[in-house]
Formats: C-alpha cells, structure tokens, sequence
C-alpha cells in the first residue's frame, strides 16, 4: 500500500504552508464525499491529504453588512440549518439541500463541491447566479475569482497546486432580490442532476430590473446565459418573456447524452427549469 | 504509517491506531469490534454504515478514522441504554419494519437523528430524510410506520 500522510492545521497558515511544503499529489479534504471514493479507488497512489475541517473559519459562515463569508467547508446540513441565510438566498440552500442524502449532507461542502467541479454540481449555478466571488490562497497571496470562471472544465479548475479556496463571498442581495434553484432527476431524491437552472431577479415595481440565468449539467462547466435574462430584463415575466428565456437557455446548452438523459432530452429540460426557476425567483423577489 | 487517534465513542474515551487512508467504517467494525455498523456499499450510497459524528449524521465509509480524532462518535451499540431497547428500537421490532437486517442499524441511527432535529416530522419529510438509507427487503412502509409512530411515543413521552 502507498503511502499516505495525513495532516490537519489548525490555521489558514499553517495550511498555506503545508499546501506550498508539499509535493506530488495533494488533496485537501473537506467533507470527503468526493474524495474518499477517489481515493479508495486509486488505493496504490501515495497522496498527502491536508484536513481543512479543523480550521474555525473554513466550516463557519458570516453575514456581514455587505455579504455572507461562506466557509468552503462547512458542510450542507449546518448550511441549510441557518434560516437567516435561507431568507436571503433561498436558491443557493435549495441547491445544497438537492445534494445528496442527509449522511452525504451531513459532510458534503459548497466548496468541496465548486473544486470537485463536476458539471453536474448543484451548488455552482446557484453560486454564479448570486455573483458569489471564490477567495484563493496561496504562497503568493490571495486573489479573488468570480464563481463561473472558477470551473474550467470537467473536474478542473483555475486552482494552482499550491492554491486552495478558502473563502466564498456571496454579496447581500439587493432590495428586492431573490433567486432559485431546480434541477431535473429521474428519481424524486439522492440522484445527479441531469439539467439544472438557478435564476436571481431583481424586481422594481413589478418589472423585472436585473437577472442572472444560470444553466448546469448541459455543458462541461455551469454555463452563465446573458441572453436568457435579457429576456426576462423589463419584463414582468410574462408567459411570451419565459419562453423566450427557456429558449435562450435551450441555445446555449452543449449537453451530451449520456445513460441519464440524451442531448434533446436535457436541451428541452433546460429550458422548462429556466422557465420555472425564473417564476419563482420573481415571486420570492415580489414578496420580499 | 499508523496514527494515534483518541475519540469519544458512544460516550466512552477510546484510543486506536490507523492508517491515514482507513475509514471509519473500517476501524469501527475491523479494529473496535463494533459490527453493529454496516458496510453495504463503502461508497456512501446505501446507508448502512450510518453513524455520528460531532452529533452530525454522516456515512462512516465516508470518513476517514484519523478525522475521529477529538470528536464524538454514535453508533447504533449507543441506541439503547444497558438494559433496555430504545424507542425506536421497539417501534422496528413492533411494526416489523426489518427483514434481513442489514439496513438496519443505518436506518435505527437515521431515525434517531431525525426526530431528534425533527420530532414531529411528516411521512413525506421522513421519507425524504431516510433517502440515503437504502432497504432491499422491506418496501419501506413498515419502516416508516415504525418511524412515525416513534415519533408519536417520543412525543408522548412514552
Ligand atoms: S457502506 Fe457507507 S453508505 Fe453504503
Ligand atoms: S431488512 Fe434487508 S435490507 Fe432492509
């Protein structure tokens, strides 16, 4: 068996330094439903794993004045648990709530799910409909990515080696605002989306001032659809305006076939959860 | 090389050493003796291996033993007190929601850490919270019988 070393720091520091001391393949582990399979499965691969867990700030969040500083790491159950969090952004703790089963929430993280960067997260589109910003560590400082240039590809990221994410911060909605998450499975609970949508609108007096549409699981990465919200953009969401959104994110999305849905199938799909998506973020937006 | 891990489990003080890449599973049942958890699919898809962590609900496939270090572990030996069957425990055996019984150990701590975060949960919410806890005997209905009537015991005070 190979070897394995496994530490835990106890400071954003003390992991800098480890991250940057070590060599060949690192992991940083957060809730592990990732990793842990990857691991079990590649057993013969000498690995150095860096725990993050034990770190205060990367498993808490705080709602500043101006935004929410999410721990990557905290996991979805204690993140759905906040209710102050899900009165403010609904559509993210909706997307970490599809995650799957309560022991798999209980462990699995926002981050871990943005750095796993399958297209299928539920969590990204969610993320990049609420202009979430990705802080990144390393030894040469921080810098700061936006949510939808964080995955580059399928199970890739902008991370260096040397580089972990240490904070995501998510800013307060405006007045009026609210967003929303769907996604479409076979099964009513514990799958992997097949097409997925998060929507964010803005409304002032009826009328809808500002969207982001996001669409998941169509395309290598989350895709961010300007065209789908500048159809909604000065409208109050009317029957005609939604369907043309859906049909903006029918356009954009490059789904493959594959045994849980064919490229027609998830195309058409896409569409329908924007559409919907869009309706309820509208209302929550009205409401709030 | 093998680490030193002292952990809470079940309310008692125990010190192993592991392997950084063991899960929790693995020591529980291989090095503790503690086979009341389950491994049905060592992939943290079945539930089986149920347990918890710091009073979170977690697969213990899914974790690694080292992480036991410092924190507080339940398994399904901590249900009961020494000389009775929990509620739950009960309510299984009366509705009888188990046939071959490898689930249930999984679904008996499930169940607990439901109605401890949701006393008074409906079928549906139940149902959905029981998701990751997979049964190949049972259809689920005696199972969930089981549940919502503990849940009527527990709120009884029964
Ligand atoms: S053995 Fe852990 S979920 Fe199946
Ligand atoms: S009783 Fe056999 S798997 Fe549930």
């Amino acid at each position: 068996m190979a070897e394995m070393i496994y530490q835990s720091p106890k400071s954003i520091e003390e992991a800098v330094n480890l991250l940057a001391a070590s060599s060949g393949s690192v992991n940083i582990l957060a809730g592990g439903t990732d990793l842990i399979i990857q691991m079990q499965a590649n057993i013969d691969e000498p690995r150095v794993i860096i725990d993050v867990k034990k770190i205060a700030e990367m498993t808490q969040a705080e709602l500043t004045e101006d935004a929410l500083l999410l721990g990557p790491s905290m996991c979805c159950a204690a993140l759905t648990a906040r209710e102050d969090i899900k009165a403010l952004f609904p559509g993210l703790v909706e997307s970490a709530y599809l995650i799957g089963s309560s022991q798999v929430q209980g462990r699995a993280s926002v981050g871990g799910n943005l750095c796993n960067s399958s297209p299928a997260a539920d969590t990204v589109p969610a993320l990049i409909a609420l202009n979430a910003m990705c802080q990144i560590l390393g030894p040469g400082g921080e810098r700061t990515v936006k949510a939808e240039d964080f995955v580059t590809g399928v199970g890739r990221n902008c991370l260096a080696e040397d580089e972990f994410l240490r904070c995501i911060e998510i800013p307060r909605p405006e007045p009026n605002t609210a967003d929303a998450y769907l996604r479409f499975i076979p099964r009513t609970e514990m799958d992997i989306a097949v097409a997925g949508a998060a929507v964010s609108v803005t409304v002032k007096d009826g009328i809808c001032s500002s969207a982001r549409v996001v669409i998941g699981a169509v395309a290598p990465t989350a895709l961010l659809v300007p065209e789908a919200a500048a159809c909604l953009i000065g409208t109050d969401l009317g029957t005609a305006d939604l369907s043309a959104a859906a049909a903006a994110a029918t356009a954009a999305a490059t789904p493959i076939t594959d045994r849980r849905g064919t490229v027609e199938f998830r195309k058409h799909i896409v569409g329908v959860l924007t559409k919907r998506a869009a309706s309820i973020a509208f209302q929550r937006a009205k409401e709030n | 090389m093998k680490t030193h891990v002292t952990t809470r489990i079940n309310d008692e003080t125990v010190e192993f050493l592991c392997e950084p890449q063991q899960t929790l599973l693995h020591v529980l049942r291989n090095e503790l003796g503690l086979t009341g958890t389950k491994e049905g699919c060592g992939s943290g898809d079945c539930g089986a291996c149920s347990v918890t962590v710091n009073d979170r609900l977690v697969c213990s496939c899914l974790v690694l033993a080292v992480e036991a270090d410092g924190a507080k572990i339940g398994t399904i030996e901590g249900v009961a007190s020494s000389d009775k069957l929990h509620v739950i425990q009960e309510k299984y055996l009366e509705h009888a929601a188990l046939q071959c019984g490898i689930c249930t150990p999984g679904l008996i701590v499930s169940t607990k850490a439901l109605l401890e975060e949701n006393p008074n949960p409906t079928e549906a919410e139940a149902r959905y919270f029981l998701a990751g806890n997979l049964c190949r005997c049972t259809g689920y209905d005696k199972i969930i019988k089981a549940v919502m009537d503990s849940a009527k015991s527990l709120n009884q005070g029964a």
